[in-house]
C-alpha cells in the first residue's frame, strides 16, 4: 500500500502537469486561429495572380520563363522540408521526416546514392534531425516561425528559385503538412520544380485584349516568380496551421489522460486514508480492550 | 473606380479612388476612370491614389497590376 504522503505529492504533480497541458491547448488554440486568418487573407491574392495567368498562359513558352517547365536530367534534388520549431505536437514533424526519407528512398534512390539530394530545412526539428544524417543541409532560413509573413516566405522563394536557375538543383520538392482542419493534416509532398505544366495552367483562358505593359514575356517573368514564391508562402502557412492544430489536439490528449490518471490517483489516496483511521481505530479500541480485563 | 492593393500578407486597401499613379516597369503611369484593359508589371516604388476623401500613398516592392472595367487590381 502506498503511504498517503507519495500518494498526495503525485496527485500534486500531475495535476501541475494538467494545467500547463490545458494552457497550451488553449495557447495553440488561439495561434492556430491566426494562422488560419493569414491562410484566408492570402486567398484572394493567390487568385487573382492565377486569374492574370490565365489569360498569358498561352504564351508560357517563352524562353525566360521555359526554364521552368522544362524537365531536365534530373541530378540534383532539393528538398524542402517544412517542421515546426517545437516539439509537444504529436507525430507532427515525424511524420515529415519519415515521409521525407520514403520520398528519397522510392523517387530519388539513385542520386542519394551520389550524395546529390540537399535538405533545405525550415523548422528546428526538421534541422535537428537532417544535420545528424550524411545528407547535405542547407540551413540559412532559421526562426522563420517566429515572426512568418510573406517576406520571409518570398525570401525563401527568391533563395529555391536562383538556385534552380543557376542549375544548382534540377528538381525541388515541397514537403510538408497540408492544413485540412484543426484535427487533420495531410502528408502531402509536392514537386515544386520543375513545374508541372498541367497543374499550372488548368484555368480557362478568358481573352480581354488587354495592354500587356511591357509585353507578355516581361510580365510573366515578373509573375512565375511571383506565383511560386507565393505557393511557398501558402506551404509555411499552411505548416504553421497544422502545427498549432496538431499540437491542440496533443495537448487535448494529455489533459485528458492526466485526468484519467488523477482519477485513479485519488481512489488510491482516498483508500490509503480509509485504510489508515481503520488502522487507528482497531488500535485505540484494542488499547481499550487492553486497559479494562 | 475601384482599387484594390493586395499583398500576400493582407488587403492594403480597398475602396473607390478617381486616379492612381503606379510605377511601372516602363515608368511610371497614371489610371483614370475607364481606363483600357490592361496587365502591367510593377517595379519597386510608390503607389499614389487619388479621391475626394484625400489622397494616400503605398510602398511596394514589384508587382503586377490588373485594370479591367474600372476595377484595378494591384498585386504587390
Amino acid at each position: 500500500m502506498a503511504n498517503l504522503k507519495e500518494v498526495r505529492i503525485r496527485i500534486a504533480s500531475v495535476s501541475s502537469t494538467q494545467q500547463i497541458t490545458k494552457a497550451m491547448k488553449l495557447v495553440s488554440a488561439t495561434k492556430l486561429r491566426r494562422a488560419q486568418n493569414g491562410i484566408v487573407q492570402m486567398r484572394p491574392y493567390a487568385q487573382k495572380l492565377n486569374g492574370i495567368l490565365a489569360n498569358l498562359s498561352e504564351s508560357v513558352d517563352v524562353d525566360s520563363v521555359k526554364l521552368f517547365f522544362a524537365e531536365r536530367q534530373i541530378k540534383n534534388i532539393l528538398m524542402v522540408v517544412i517542421t515546426s520549431d517545437r516539439g509537444l505536437c504529436g507525430s507532427f514533424n515525424a511524420n515529415v521526416i519519415k515521409l521525407t526519407n520514403k520520398t528519397i528512398k522510392e523517387k530519388y534512390f539513385a542520386q542519394s546514392e551520389n550524395g546529390n539530394v540537399s535538405v533545405l530545412t525550415i523548422g528546428k526539428k526538421g534541422f535537428e534531425f537532417f544535420n545528424k544524417t550524411t545528407l547535405p543541409v542547407i540551413s540559412e532560413f532559421k526562426d522563420t516561425f517566429l515572426n512568418l509573413n510573406a517576406d520571409t516566405g518570398f525570401e525563401i522563394g527568391t533563395k529555391v528559385l536562383s538556385d534552380f536557375r543557376a542549375g544548382k538543383f534540377d528538381a525541388v520538392e515541397i514537403i510538408y503538412n497540408q492544413f485540412k482542419n484543426a484535427a487533420t493534416q495531410i502528408l502531402s509532398a509536392e514537386q515544386f520544380l520543375p513545374i508541372n505544366k498541367a497543374s499550372f495552367s488548368n484555368t480557362t483562358a478568358k481573352n480581354n485584349d488587354y495592354i500587356f505593359e511591357p509585353s507578355k514575356e516581361g510580365i510573366l517573368e515578373e509573375l512565375i516568380p511571383r506565383i511560386l514564391k507565393t505557393q511557398i508562402y501558402r506551404s509555411l502557412l499552411d505548416s504553421l496551421a497544422s502545427e498549432h492544430g496538431a499540437r491542440m489536439v496533443a495537448m487535448d490528449k494529455a489533459t485528458e489522460n492526466a485526468g484519467d490518471l488523477l482519477k485513479g490517483l485519488k481512489v488510491e489516496y482516498n483508500r490509503a486514508r480509509q485504510a489508515a483511521i481503520t488502522k487507528e481505530i482497531s488500535e485505540i479500541v484494542g488499547g481499550a480492550a487492553a486497559l479494562s480485563s | 473606380m475601384l482599387l484594390d492593393i493586395l499583398t500576400a500578407d493582407k488587403t492594403l486597401f480597398s475602396g473607390e479612388v478617381d486616379s492612381i499613379t503606379l510605377p511601372g516597369s516602363k515608368g511610371q503611369f497614371q489610371v483614370l476612370n475607364n481606363h483600357a484593359a490592361m496587365v502591367s508589371s510593377l517595379d519597386k516604388g510608390i503607389v499614389k491614389t487619388q479621391s475626394k476623401s484625400g489622397n494616400q500613398t503605398f510602398e511596394i516592392k514589384g508587382g503586377v497590376v490588373e485594370i479591367l472595367k474600372n476595377k484595378v487590381v494591384v498585386l504587390a
